[in-house]
């Protein structure tokens, strides 16, 4: 069985034009061991859909599903004390803004004990232990140092560190993470989906990337579902998504990619939609 | 014979950090002697890490900053800020385009005003001059003349870009410092913006500095390559040169770093996951 399964997942909120559907009937699935790549522009559900497993949506939303099942919990009856157990230990999430995901006014040694207190019920000796011990993981250097570190004291590279650290912390089965390398530079995003990718193969978790980059994706996953205006578009694993697109729209984010533009201009999603506008008359 | 619109001789940049109670004063050295030459209508891309000096570049280029020391010339004229006024002319010459189109226009004022402005400042035009010219460029740049009356936050980040954009263009400039254009857009957003930059610069024959660190970016877009590391540039060519033969080893590093989306790439690196599972 499948880690986190889901069917038919469909989030509205609620606006003051009517109801707004940002996600329509996605079906998911993930294995544990597997990286899934969740693929679409900015509005395209990708962000809300993984909100909605971790139960993080406001109350505007209203989330429907004919089944969402992680590790044989079902998310959709749960009460909000049964999912706070398993949100940040069985599951995880990484954000994009790594400045903006850690609070400002305690250190980085707090904010990483606060995960172990909460949902490892460990002592104060323990915790600073296995806090140094997970710094190290990612990379920090001289980590007991940086435990007292506040989050302005370090780079964007570094927060990002402390937030997967943070999120590695209780072993999850699976790690979501949003846009994790979108606010950093090259060479620091490789170091970072290096390291997501080793922990991932390390401990046998589940990963979700969501993104719009196609080159992290190629980097990165093993299977890919590309999302457009809250709809799947297309799955399919990562080597024949690259090598065969099926859906036009999968066709287009690949043109756009300036390493494959032909000629002078780049091909837009825009041209793509006028393309199928006129193949298939008005749209659905 | 070409035109030489823009050429640094030995630009030079510190920061004083001032000392308090707290720390001792300090020099930062952000550029740290950069030439470079760029003619009328080419686009010269300049490349790096966070905090390796290229956005400080950026700004003295655009004369928001005066250099420590060096030469800046524009059009073959000698400048500097520090010293002398800068003329309307001069800035009508030179613009710049930030990285951020939600923090780069004023939220309370209408877009109509945002390209009004600069011709306000800078021109003696009457307002319906002013009102003619504005509608005119929002078409230019792929708006149209019924977002005159609207305010920023009605706008996607992509139009917004294309708002500072036009807003930049209103003085008819020769030289664009576009500061990481693209970096908060999305894939095909950015591909819409870097097409019509493309076309604009046909059009009116503009010359680009373009700040990125995004290598396939620069690869479709520059003419000219120039690597910056730590505040020096460590590599300086043509686009050729510089993408099939690069020289310094933090340009490979950046080469190495950057996501390869081809079908080669993927099929070694999943061949590479099932060898070590």
């Amino acid at each position: 069985m499948a880690l986190l399964e889901i069917k038919n997942l469909s989030v509205g909120f609620d606006t003051s034009t009517g109801q707004f559907m940002a996600v329509q009937g996605i079906d998911l699935s993930v294995d544990a061991r597997e990286v899934l790549a969740i693929v679409g522009e900015s509005g395209s559900g990708k962000s809300v859909a993984m909100l909605a497993v971790m139960g993080l949506l406001p109350k505007t939303a209203t989330v429907t599903a004919d089944s969402m099942t992680f590790d044989g919990h079902n998310l959709l009856t749960m009460t909000n004390k049964q999912r706070r157990e398993i949100v940040g230990r069985d599951v995880a999430m990484i954000f994009q803004e790594p400045m903006a995901s850690l609070n400002p006014c305690f250190t980085v040694g707090f904010q990483l004990e606060e995960v172990l207190r909460f949902h490892m019920k460990m002592d104060a000796t323990t915790r600073r232990k296995r806090a140094i011990e997970l710094l190290q993981q990612v990379g920090i250097p001289t980590p007991e140092e940086r435990l007292n570190s506040f989050p302005h004291q370090m780079s964007g590279g570094q927060c990002q560190r402390v937030m997967i650290a943070i999120a590695i912390a209780c072993n999850p089965k699976l790690l979501i993470a949003d846009e994790p390398t979108t606010a950093l530079d090259v060479t620091i995003q490789k170091q970072i989906l290096d390291l997501l990718v080793s922990l991932q193969a390390k401990y046998g978790m589940g990963l979700i990337m969501i993104t719009h980059d196609m080159g992290v994706v190629a980097e990165t996953a093993d299977r890919v579902i590309v999302q457009y205006k809250g709809r799947k578009m297309e799955e399919a694993d990562v080597l024949s998504l690259f090598e065969s697109p099926k859906s036009p729209y999968t066709r287009a984010l690949l043109s756009a990619l300036p390493e494959n533009a032909t000629g002078d201009r780049l091909s837009t999603v825009a041209d793509f939609m006028k393309q199928e506008a006129a193949i298939s008359g008005a749209p659905s | 014979m070409t035109e030489i619109v823009l050429e640094g001789r030995n630009i030079v940049r510190d920061y004083h950090v001032g000392g308090s109670m707290f720390g001792k004063a300090k020099t930062v050295h952000a550029v740290k002697g950069v030439s470079f030459t760029l003619e009328k209508g080419k686009t010269l891309a300049i490349v790096g890490e966070s905090g390796c000096g290229k956005s400080t570049l950026g700004r003295i280029l655009t004369l928001i900053d005066p250099q420590t020391s060096g030469e800046l010339l524009i059009d073959g004229k000698p400048i500097n800020i520090a010293r002398d006024r800068v003329t309307p002319e001069l800035r009508r010459k030179v613009q710049i385009i930030f990285q951020n189109p939600y923090g780069s226009l004023n939220p309370r004022q209408k877009i109509g005003e945002v390209l009004g402005e600069p011709l306000l400042l800078n021109t003696n035009k009457t307002a319906a001059e002013r009102r003619d010219l504005a509608m005119q460029m929002l078409v230019k740049v792929g708006l149209g003349p019924e977002h005159y009356n609207r305010y920023p936050h009605m706008f996607s980040g992509g139009q917004r870009q294309r708002i500072a954009i036009a807003r930049a263009l209103m003085l008819s400039p020769s030289l664009l410092v576009l500061d990481e254009p693209v970096s908060a857009l999305d894939l095909s957003v950015q591909a819409q913006v870097l097409n019509l930059l493309a076309d604009l610069q046909d059009e009116f024959n503009l010359t680009y500095v373009f700040i990125s660190h995004d290598l396939s970016v620069v690869r479709y877009i520059a003419d000219e390559v120039m690597v910056m590391y730590y505040g020096e540039v460590v590599e300086y060519g043509t686009r050729d040169e510089v993408f099939s033969n690069p020289q310094h080893s933090y340009t490979k590093t950046l080469f190495a770093a950057t996501p390869r989306s081809d079908v080669e790439s993927i099929r070694a690196r999943l061949a590479k996951k099932k060898a070590a599972a």
